[in-house]
């Protein structure tokens, strides 16, 4: 029988790897797949790409399908999230000179305390802090919010939180346009490589297993090849399993640095994989274990309540009416489709569908579709718990 | 009569920004004013306020304008129209689609069209000159080098000028190169071991 293609759209990101992996190591072949990848210059075209039909699958923003959703943000056509592609992964990181400011008032980079460092920021800043991130909706978006927010620090007065392309990040932090920003890997490392700035903190340190991107399809497409999405989900599964494999870290970060993929040195690119990080360009290392994750932990689940928390938060910002929001945003993440293309093949599926968010201090065997799955630390800073249940 | 359209065009190259401006302006009465500074983008677009932005579909600070649709709620201004530099039918499909998507309060698509015909063909055209030149170029650098590598291999075998382009022709075949790729890997080795 000979492959179906599918053209699937990504962003030049260190987490754009299952997508590459699944192709170039032949996971998509085994499901009789051919992914035509395309690379995007932005997210809201990548977006247009999939609405418009150029791409039937795509490396998303996690945020993105649940504000289509919720009718706000661009898009208009209603997208489907059939597994989670990665977990963390973005880094938060300051100027250089913000980053002085921070060391002679004591700051000591540990890159693992959200409050600390927070706290540290705002006290060098004010209010007048003002943040990059790629994207209004985003999980670097979301994140930055709900840290100012546990904080205390009104994000409505003063600190403002304003959209860098990545590529530009570098040059908006040396022309003082924004004193800090959020990205994903492997921008960061290139904005201390270049000398622009220092890592103050990985994504994790604020939401310890944020979803970060999402494999996208339009919810139309999803309905009429229920066949061809299972295949997706099950190659996608397969490269999150390679790529988690610590022996498969050096050639995921040579196929990645590929000119016609993110055309960057595997040593930057290598970083994020191990988690070995350089946070300031004077040499500081700093170690994050787990720092992105594609496989452990059932990372690939959608759950329904990851779907949920974005929406909140969303619905806050916007002003959304939050018992519509919650109920509009649980379907978009299709756990029930991710069950019935993992079912039988050895994968972790946990027994229910939505979880509470915030209550897995230590990894944890929870109650799975056929004996247990084994959890990570499902962490906020602040200790909060979020209940979609209680939030209704 | 309506009040001319007010158009933001989004353009770093001065050049492309100009053309696309004469476009518009053959096209109908409009109030057309040039972005090139890519800093503070958002800021720039809301103090103007125009009825519609053009910008690059490939440009990366397209994200930028998505901001907007957030500052100012969902969706009670018109945003971004797009001028296509890839020829996969991105802009119809964008036109056919969503046109709407971005465009509300009153202003028709109708109105539109003719603004991102005109912005899209004067674009066309820039990339097409941009192309020819560039090729143009780059095959007159190419026949620098072949020749070079041409008189290299003449003296070192002492051949004549047929006999050693046809061996750099095989080499090339034989290797799946270009005789241009060729050559340039003899001038360099040569470089090298001069």
């Amino acid at each position: 029988m000979s492959a179906t293609r599918i053209p699937a759209g990504y962003v030049p990101l260190t987490d754009a790897a299952p997508l590459i992996a699944a192709q170039e190591m032949g996971f998509a072949a085994e499901e009789r797949l051919v992914l035509e990848l395309h690379r995007a210059p932005s997210w809201s075209s990548l977006r247009d790409m999939l609405a418009f039909g150029q791409v039937d699958a795509a490396q998303m923003l996690a945020p993105v399908p649940v504000a289509a959703a919720l009718g706000v943000g661009g898009a208009s056509t209603p997208f489907s999230v059939l597994s989670v592609l990665s977990v963390n992964g973005t880094v938060i990181g300051v100027s250089s000179s913000l980053a002085r400011r921070l060391a002679d008032a004591g700051h000591d980079f540990s890159f693992d305390d959200a409050a600390s460092a927070g706290k540290a920021l705002i006290t060098a800043t004010g209010p007048g802090l003002r943040i990059g991130v790629p994207f209004p909706f985003s999980m670097h978006t979301e994140l930055l919010h709900y840290w100012l927010q546990g904080l205390a620090a009104d994000t409505g007065r003063g600190i403002s939180i304003r959209t860098v392309p990545p590529p530009l990040m570098t040059d908006a932090i040396k022309s003082g346009e924004i004193d800090a920003f959020c990205v994903g890997e492997p921008w960061g490392s290139l904005a201390v490589e270049n000398g622009a700035g220092a890592l103050l903190l990985p994504g994790r340190a604020i939401w310890s297993f944020a979803p970060e991107k999402v494999l996208a399809v339009r919810s139309a497409w999803a309905e009429a090849e229920p066949g061809l999405a299972g295949r997706l989900i099950r190659a996608l599964w397969r490269a999150g399993r390679w790529l988690a494999d610590p022996a498969s870290r050096g050639l995921a970060a040579e196929i990645l640095s590929a000119r016609r993929y993110l055309d960057l040195p595997a040593e930057i690119i290598e970083r994020a994989l191990s988690g070995k990080f350089t946070v300031t360009p004077q040499g500081l290392q700093r170690e994050v274990p787990g720092f992105i994750g594609f496989h452990d932990g059932a990372a690939g689940f959608p759950w329904r309540s990851q779907a949920q928390w974005i929406a909140l938060q969303l619905a806050e910002r916007t002003g959304l009416d939050r018992h519509r929001a919650l109920r509009m945003a649980g379907p978009v993440f299709r756990s029930d489709l991710y069950r019935s293309a993992l079912r039988g093949t050895g994968a972790d599926l946990p027994g229910a569908s939505s979880k509470l968010e915030g209550t897995v201090g230590t990894p944890l065997l929870a109650a799975g579709e056929s004996g247990t799955v084994s959890l990570l630390p499902n962490r906020f800073f602040d200790g909060r718990v979020f209940d979609p249940m209680a939030a209704d | 009569m309506p009040d001319a359209l007010s158009i933001v065009v989004v353009e770093t190259d001065r050049e492309r920004a100009f053309m696309i401006v004469d476009g518009l302006r053959d096209a109908g009465e409009f109030d057309i004013q040039v972005i090139s500074e890519p800093s503070g983008l958002a800021r720039q677009i809301q103090m103007r306020d125009p009825d519609v932005v053009l910008i690059d579909i490939a440009n990366p600070s397209r994200d930028v304008l998505e901001e907007l649709t957030l500052a100012s709620g969902a969706m009670d201004r018109p945003v971004a129209m797009f001028v296509d530099r890839s020829e996969d039918g991105m802009t119809a499909a964008a036109v056919e689609a969503g046109v709407s998507a971005y465009v509300v309060d009153g202003l028709q698509a109708a109105r539109l069209k003719p603004v991102l015909d005109a912005a899209i063909a004067r674009f066309r055209l820039f990339q097409r000159m941009r192309t020819e030149l560039a090729e143009t170029k780059r095959a007159l650098e190419e026949r620098k080098v072949i020749d070079r590598a041409k008189g290299m291999v003449m003296k070192a075998r002492g051949i004549g000028e047929d006999e050693a382009y046809a061996l750099l022709r095989k080499a090339a075949m034989d290797q799946n190169k270009r005789v241009a790729e060729v050559a340039q890997a003899l001038v360099t080795a040569a470089g090298l071991l001069a």
